[in-house]
């Protein structure tokens, strides 16, 4: 099969073409997701292929596009509902979080919530007020939920596939800052990747770094400015913050001995503390020197004229790394 | 109320006294079905009265009371096929019986034990469990028939609510795709004249709840919601109208809840004994009672058979319900996922050991 390049936004309308294919069940609702193929062109040509039946432009009503795919999971269908930006979720939660992520569990089964919600999420596209946000968080801390965040088109491809036929709700985080960056070969074999699992993306000995979304780039360039100073860095992509795989992190970071945490939102409450308290719950004494985070401050997200300001870069990667080798 | 040139049907048959007020509509010359109606009514508030006793002396939770909505309820339940999915509220007793939940399910739900969610009946298979966020349920049922509408079958989603609900986003948002979509979905709302302690004249400045279809799009109507053969009527009119592609409906039924908001309330803090009185005078289960004694279609012998066999079937619930033990400590995680996470081992494994540790303490 052939590898044609692909960027992630790409790869995303390549699996949903695949998955409306494969399963007459699967639809895609959301605000102009139809003609207009989504603000970001993230659905083109679905509703070409599949019709306006299975490719529903709703009303512009963000609570009603989330019941509408409650009610419609709970009847067998698999909607693929999008929220245009993960700024414009919060009116959705009551229903992800009261209903979606708990159907199953009211019912003992006798209903289930077989849904996608998909997202743009991050900053650092020039965007207006409300379309930077990285609240991930909110989600994975809801109990019934599945919360999944590709970080390369080939991970966006396989993510999504498995996302849509796990038969539970999944919440889908595309962070937009990725979508046209740096394509990369991808074949459309309808090969899934797993879900609650992390992907080692660089194997190293001295220092494990964590990441997820559009940060794993930053985290990515980070190992290799160590690698070129003599350092062994571990890259590992979380890639499903919800459930967390800890096994693949506490496994890397008894290796290693060294820990760095790097994500784009605010850092209180943040899936990075999630992971550093389950790290020295499990690995303390493996630990030589404490766990750094290198997050967003406890910010909205500025103004995209000191948006930089606002993402974790190299450098400030970097100095973790640098505080973490030498420590003590 | 300010005049709006919206002047929306108001339908009653029965007037609080029993008797005829208009021409009765044709398949209410079938007295065996009103009687089948009477009977489903009184079984519905013995059951309901069984379920307060059941929570007043701690052997069930919180319970919402059906009191006084029993004709809505007895209706929607009536006239719903098999194949039709309840999305209801947290008031609709009267309709899951129908729906052929068992009491013993009820029970369970409001005992404080999913099961009782677990429908068996096969009526009831696709039915939503009841709903606690208020006017949440309103956009599931739009959701259900967006479903039908997809695959063109030819059924319909039946949501209830209260009139608090009409005032919130949800609701709005439900009216608007069904009338945007023409969606097979029929809105029932209870005006109970109450929203716990709110009262329904500052619940909205519309001077009808049913008129907030008109903005959607589509039609409501008002009825007589004591009267069931004024909401029977009206309901099978909606409901075939939706089964046949020509679009929603909403229904407001006007009724009085005549119990506390549920077992937690005490509604003496808000209204009067008087206001109360008042609105027993009106209820739903004497009117038919005497209209079908005028007819000779019912009498005083029957009435106590029916009670004594009312009876006897809800005892058998209480029993089945309270002989049936608490499900196993794992049963708090077997469903939260279609499986349980492998990255989730850990927490299992903890869950156990606290489930040992409480088991260990009801011996001390």
């Amino acid at each position: 099969m052939s590898e044609v390049k692909r960027s992630l936004l790409e790869a995303v309308n390549l699996a949903l073409h695949r998955a409306m294919a494969e399963d007459e069940n699967v639809l895609v609702l959301g605000e102009d997701v139809g003609i207009n193929g989504g603000v970001f062109r993230a659905t083109a040509g679905l509703r070409d292929s599949y019709g306006f039946k299975r490719v529903i432009d709703t009303p512009l009503a963000e609570t009603m596009i989330a019941g509408l795919a409650v009610g419609m999971a709970a009847q067998g269908l698999k909607p693929v509902m999008e929220i245009q930006f993960l700024g414009f979720i919060y009116a959705a939660m009551e229903h992800l979080v009261s209903h979606a992520s708990r159907l199953r569990n009211r019912t003992r089964g006798r209903l289930s919530c077989p849904l996608v919600v998909r997202s743009p999420m991050g900053a650092g596209i020039r965007a207006p007020e409300h379309h930077s946000e990285s609240t991930e968080a909110l989600f994975a801390h809801i109990p019934g939920l599945r919360v999944v965040i590709p970080s390369s088109p080939a991970r966006a491809y396989g993510l999504l596939l498995a996302a849509i036929d796990d038969p539970d709700p999944v919440v889908f985080l595309e962070p937009t800052r990725l979508y046209r960056m740096n394509p990369q070969p991808l074949a459309d074999n309808g090969q899934r990747l797993p879900l609650d699992c992390c992907f080692t993306l660089r194997e190293g000995s001295d220092l494990t770094l964590i990441s997820w979304g559009a940060s794993v780039v930053e985290t990515l360039q980070a190992a290799e400015r160590l690698a070129e100073q003599g350092v062994s860095a571990e890259v590992i992509d979380v890639a499903t913050i919800k459930p967390l795989d800890l096994a693949t992190l506490e496994a890397s970071v008894r290796k290693t001995g060294h820990c760095v945490i790097v994500h784009e939102a605010p850092r209180s409450g943040g899936i990075g503390a999630e992971i550093a308290a389950s790290l020295y719950e499990r690995v303390l004494l493996d630990l030589q020197a404490p766990i750094q985070r290198v997050t967003a401050p406890d910010i909205p997200p500025p103004l995209y004229r000191l948006e930089p300001l606002y993402i974790p870069g190299v450098e400030d990667i970097l100095a973790a790394c640098d505080l973490v080798l030498h420590y003590a | 109320m300010p005049h709006l040139p919206i002047d929306l049907p108001f339908t009653r048959y029965l007037d609080a006294a029993g008797q005829v007020v208009r021409e009765l509509p044709a398949w209410a010359a079938d007295g065996q079905l009103l009687v089948r109606l009477y009977r489903q009514m009184v079984l519905t508030r013995l059951f309901d009265q069984k379920a307060v006793a059941l929570q007043r002396t701690g052997r069930i939770g919180t319970y919402a009371p059906t009191l006084g909505q029993e004709a809505i309820g007895v209706a929607i339940g009536s006239l719903m096929q098999p194949r039709d999915v309840l999305v209801p509220y947290y008031r609709d007793t009267a309709v899951q019986l129908l729906r052929g939940v068992s009491m013993r399910e009820i029970f369970l739900y409001w005992g404080g034990d999913e099961r009782g969610s677990a429908y068996a009946s096969p009526a009831a298979a696709e039915d939503f469990p009841l709903c606690v966020p208020i006017a949440t349920q309103a956009l599931h049922a739009c959701g259900v028939a967006t479903a039908f509408k997809v695959r063109g079958e030819h059924r319909v989603a039946v949501t209830t609510c209260g009139d608090g609900a009409t005032s919130k986003g949800d609701f709005l948002e439900a009216l608007n795709v069904a009338g945007a979509w023409q969606l097979p979905v029929l809105f029932v709302v209870n005006n109970n004249q109450w929203a716990i302690s709110t009262p329904r004249r500052i619940q909205s400045g519309a001077p009808s709840l049913a008129q907030k279809a008109i903005g959607a799009g589509f039609a409501g109507e008002q009825v007589d919601g004591n009267d069931i053969i004024a909401v029977y009527d009206r309901l099978q009119v909606a409901l075939e109208r939706a089964r046949q592609g020509k679009g929603p409906h909403l229904l407001e039924c006007i009724s009085y809840r005549l119990g506390d908001h549920t077992t937690a309330d005490d509604a003496t803090r808000y209204r009067s004994a008087e206001e109360v009185k008042q609105a027993w005078l009106a209820e739903p289960i004497r009117r038919l009672q005497r209209y079908l004694a005028d007819q000779g279609l019912w009498d005083e012998q029957q009435e106590q058979a029916l009670i004594t066999e009312c009876q006897a079937q809800l005892q058998e619930a209480v029993d089945g319900f309270e002989q049936t033990p608490a499900q196993d400590w794992s049963s708090v995680l077997e469903h939260v996922y279609a499986q349980w996470p492998a990255a989730l081992a850990e927490q299992r494994e903890w869950l156990a050991e606290r489930a040992a540790r409480a088991a260990g303490g009801e011996h001390e």
